[in-house]
């Protein structure tokens, strides 16, 4: 049994969120928590001015209690299922890293220079983090979906729409590393 | 016990996001540098699966647990949503290295500062919920 506190590769984390997938299907709802965020403004009372959260939140409980649970998973995964969490990487991907300025590559779990709450709320690590989470709030609703929605349930139903989607996150992702890492990061 | 149901799929998503590494932040990075196989594993397999258990679901019109009919949400037609809303997010998912599930799961595993992403994604949606109508769809 020691293998589970190992990080666990990729043979049996896809199955694991497969199964996710279907167990949603069987209790008659569809994967995806980016609908979660239009929820949460839902229940924050954006309704009152905007239509696109004038919906009946009380439907949409069940996706809550799943990201509540997905909350739980990572504390038990932290807590109870890791010996350690450094992330070993491709020796590759280190160079570069460190290159950039991440001196914490291949010894930790997250970058400590971006999330190590004494680092993240300097002016430029604080920005780097919201201007994240609104990029990927605002695209992931524009989009319809996020990486669960489009890229895992959408393309498993053979969905035109969430290929171009997926294709887009991709283009997204190579214009932010190659492009704009370079210019934020390594100074 | 239905809501302990989607509490427990949540347990498991969870666990899986982190122990599968999917919600560090540095193996995002090594996705989009093509340096890893592991990431398009874990999409792949899952997808793989996903793709097969769908057809026959459909071909045996199988039954969820309450005996209806299993809906897969078709997704409405368009390009420019998918495309332009797909890059802006790809853009975000690599810049703080989470997307809408990991970074819940990061919460929960005691990396205090996701909660900044995850109070500006809400905010981001609910920019978009104002100004929709004047984006192409």
């Amino acid at each position: 049994m020691n293998w589970i506190f190992e990080p666990w590769p990729w043979y049996v984390a896809g199955p694991l969120i497969a199964l996710v997938m279907f167990s949603l299907l069987m209790a008659d709802k569809n994967f995806g928590m980016s609908s979660n965020l239009r929820t949460l403004c839902a229940i924050c009372g954006a309704g009152k001015s905007v239509d696109f959260f004038k919906i009946d939140w009380k439907a949409q409980q069940w996706n809550l209690l799943v990201l509540i649970g997905t909350v739980i998973g990572g504390y038990i995964g932290f807590h109870f299922l890791s010996n350690d969490t450094v992330v070993h990487l491709n020796p590759q991907t280190v160079t570069e890293l460190k290159a950039l300025g991440f001196q914490s590559a291949g010894s930790s779990y997250l970058p400590t220079e971006l999330f190590e709450t004494s680092n993240s709320f300097d002016v430029k690590n604080f920005s780097i983090l919201a201007i994240g989470g609104l990029l990927i709030g605002f695209g992931t609703r524009y989009a319809g979906g996020c990486t669960s929605g489009h890229a895992i349930s959408g393309l498993s139903n053979l969905q035109l729409p969430s290929l171009v989607a997926v294709i887009g996150f991709f283009i997204g992702g190579l214009i932010m590393v190659n492009v704009i890492f370079p210019l934020i990061f390594s100074l | 016990m239905k809501n302990l149901i989607f509490l427990l799929i949540g347990v498991i998503f969870g666990i899986t996001m982190f122990k599968s590494e999917a919600a560090s932040w540095f193996r995002i990075y090594e996705m989009f540098q093509f340096q890893s196989f592991h990431m398009y594993g874990i999409i792949g397999s899952a997808l793989l699966i996903g793709v097969v258990g769908i057809q026959v679901i459909k071909r045996l019109d199988l039954k969820s647990f309450s005996g209806e009919t299993i809906e897969l949400a078709p997704k409405t037609k368009g390009f420019n949503r998918y495309m332009f809303g797909g890059i802006i997010f790809g853009l975000g998912w690599a810049l703080v290295g989470a997307c809408p599930g990991p970074m819940f799961s990061l919460l929960g595993a005691g990396f205090g500062s996701i909660a900044v992403v995850i109070l500006f994604s809400v905010l981001g949606t609910l920019v978009y919920g104002m100004v929709m109508k004047k984006l192409p769809h």
